[in-house]
């Protein structure tokens, strides 16, 4: 089980375009990732909708775990992305 | 090749045309008696093929959308695919639901989560319904609900429009417009005629024409011509050039005959209308509904934003009158960031400044960005309240917008309570403007938005033409300028009536002022007070506006 945590970096949060490129994104990884809050429950990564009502805002930390065959570099590039402000791109 | 028939409804939307017909599908409801799931793997995957078709027509769209509409749909394309929600039906379906109502449950349950987390995310409610409506079309084998892409220019018919699906149509596509149901003041009748497009509402068996059909329509005397003869074509033509004649040469200010001034103004609801509107003949802005910038928008628009908006609409009219009305939310026009829950009767509920006693800050900001956009621009601006319907709240009002540093307060006339004290009620304020469309459903204890009802909001009903009088008449006895800006403005011969009744200003769709002006150009004060004694002499309607049209020069004929 390959764990990460990182700290949204996008000004509006995770919602909305940097949502969608996180769970695209999550999704081409071909792995079951979850995200989740501190202290929450973790959702599916893949989930557009899961992911928008986890509510994750600008600066919070979020916990990314997966499993399975490059696991560790799934994860590493989704840190990489959540650690960009996506919206102002 | 449907048979060659004439259907008759209500013109809302002077004009004609003739096109190909394009259905607009309601969204289906899933049937109440549906079989139970007895398979769940196979029903489960029975909704994964229908939303995987969902998501790739979605994108499919996107791929040659526009930048507004874009991102929705491709949002809109990813909730499609989403394996959250799949595995959410799936569970529905586990317990043995049928197939579309386990769709429907399944969605919901994000749905009321999402409106629990408000904002943003409330707003999003609306492209995931969308998305179970599309995938529910899909499984029952019906067409997808919604105003389709339009591949050549169509008329559209429908049973109404929704005011988001309103909202995307252009006249260069959408040549016309029908619905089955709907009323005069629907918001399909009021966008129609704001943006030019021909339309009639009302008419009986439209929904039974089928798609690809060519059909030509009257939006003035409301006709519907399915499979039209090229001579009927032609009478169509002409019916357009002979009102082009009448209206020919006519410019410069609203006046009757023998000099009385009437203001003739525009309706507005965007920056881009005014522009648009500003270029055109006209007297200045008689209704900016400032609501319209605030649909568009995931949260309440900031003070810089709206500042913004209103600063391009001050500027665009230089030193003409712009009368802004402040946010009405409420009723038919929810707003995601300022819904205060359910309500039995919206309509009669905490609607326009009722919502805006609630929620200060919304009003407190309007009122901050409209007078910071008068100060920068130097503009005309006189600012008003809707639904007020006592004096106290025009006070309360007024109060408020003379703190907040604007200069000019007034309040919608809309409740008959406000029409019958208009005196305590100007009294107050500055000026008042006669909303006709919620005035007349309030009159009449009649939904508006309920097309079987269409036939008791005539605006010539003789008692809303008394009631409106006893608006007016509040009017004289203060000095106070009183305006109408429903829809009953634009209809040139009640236009006279209003006038003759003392009405000081008339606002409309911009299309409309011309035949307005013609009018008003034809018939002198004296015999505009005739028409209205006569109108309210009348015992109903029908002979309300037939009196007019006996009073009336024989040009009229050609202007409605």
């Amino acid at each position: 089980m390959a764990t990460r945590t990182v700290s949204i970096a996008s000004s509006v949060g995770l919602h909305a375009r940097p949502a969608a490129m996180f769970v695209q994104a999550a999704t081409s990884t071909g792995l079951p990732v979850t995200i989740a809050k501190e202290g929450g429950a973790p959702v599916d990564a893949r989930s557009i909708l899961g992911v928008m009502a986890l509510g994750a805002k600008h600066g919070e930390t979020v916990t990314l775990e997966a499993e399975g065959d490059g696991a560790d570099a799934a994860l590493d590039s989704l840190v990489a992305l959540l650690e960009r402000d996506l919206d102002a791109e | 090749m449907a048979d060659h028939q004439t259907l008759t409804g209500i013109g809302v939307s002077v004009g004609t045309a003739h096109g190909p017909v394009v259905q607009v599908r309601p969204a289906p409801k899933p049937p109440a008696g549906e079989e139970p799931t007895t398979d769940a793997a196979a029903a489960g995957g029975k909704v994964r093929e229908a939303m995987a078709e969902v998501a790739a027509s979605l994108t499919e769209r996107a791929s040659r959308a526009d930048d507004h509409a874009k991102p929705i749909l491709e949002a809109g394309a990813m909730m499609a695919q989403d394996p959250g929600l799949a595995q959410g039906i799936d569970k529905h379906l586990a317990e043995g639901k049928g197939i579309t109502n386990a769709v429907n449950d399944a969605t919901e349950e994000y749905c009321a989560m999402f409106e629990s987390l408000g904002g943003y995310m409330a707003e999003r409610v609306t492209d995931l319904r969308d998305v179970r409506d599309r995938t529910i079309a899909r499984l029952l084998g019906v067409p997808e609900p919604g105003v389709p892409d339009l591949e050549e220019p169509s008329i559209l018919v429908a049973l109404d429009l929704a005011p988001a699906e309103t909202a995307t149509l252009t006249p260069t596509t959408t040549l016309g417009i029908i619905t089955q149901a709907g009323g005069a003041t629907s918001h399909t009748a009021i966008l129609a005629a704001q943006l030019g497009i021909p339309a009639v509402v009302q008419v009986a068996g439209a929904l039974d024409i089928p798609k690809g059909t060519h059909v030509a329509i009257d939006g003035g005397v409301g006709e519907v011509i399915v499979a039209p003869t090229d001579a009927e074509k032609e009478q169509l033509a002409e019916r357009s050039r002979r009102r082009a004649a009448a209206l020919s040469n006519v410019r410069g200010h609203g006046v009757t005959k023998d000099g009385t001034r009437v203001q003739l103004l525009a309706n507005i609801g965007t920056a881009e209308d005014a522009e648009r509107a500003a270029a055109e003949d006209c007297e200045g802005v008689g209704l900016f509904r400032t609501e319209v910038l605030f649909l568009d928008s995931d949260t309440a628009p900031t003070l810089e934003e709206q500042q913004e908006t209103y600063e391009r609409v001050f500027r665009a009219f230089g030193d003409r009158k712009v009368v802004v009305r402040t946010l009405d939310a409420g009723a038919d026009k929810p707003l995601a960031f300022a819904n205060l829950g359910e309500e039995e009767n919206p309509a009669l509920g905490v609607r326009g400044l009722r919502l805006q006693r609630r929620r200060t800050d919304l009003l407190e900001t309007q009122l901050d960005a409209l007078a910071a956009a008068q100060k920068a621009t130097g503009g005309n601006v006189w600012v008003m309240a809707p639904m007020v319907a006592i004096r106290e709240e025009a006070q309360f009002f007024a109060d408020q917008c003379r703190k907040h540093g604007i200069k000019v307060a007034g309040t919608m006339i809309e409740v008959p309570a406000a029409a019958i004290r208009s005196t305590d009620i100007l009294e107050v304020c500055d000026f008042a403007s006669l909303g006709t469309n919620d005035l007349s459903q309030y009159t009449f204890a009649a939904d508006r938005m309920q097309g079987e009802l269409a036939g008791l909001l005539g605006i010539w009903q003789p008692a809303l033409l008394d009631i409106i009088k006893m608006a007016c008449d509040g009017g004289r006895i203060t000095g106070k300028p009183i305006g109408v800006c429903g829809e009953a403005g634009g209809d040139p011969l009640l236009a006279l009536v209003l006038c003759g009744l003392g009405v000081s200003s008339l606002s409309m769709a911009v299309g409309k002022i011309k035949a307005v002006k013609t009018a008003l150009r034809l018939h002198d004060l004296g015999t505009c007070q005739r028409m209205a004694d006569a109108a309210r002499r009348a015992k109903d309607a029908k002979d309300a506006r037939q009196a007019v049209i006996d009073l009336a020069d024989p040009v009229m004929l050609d202007l409605i």
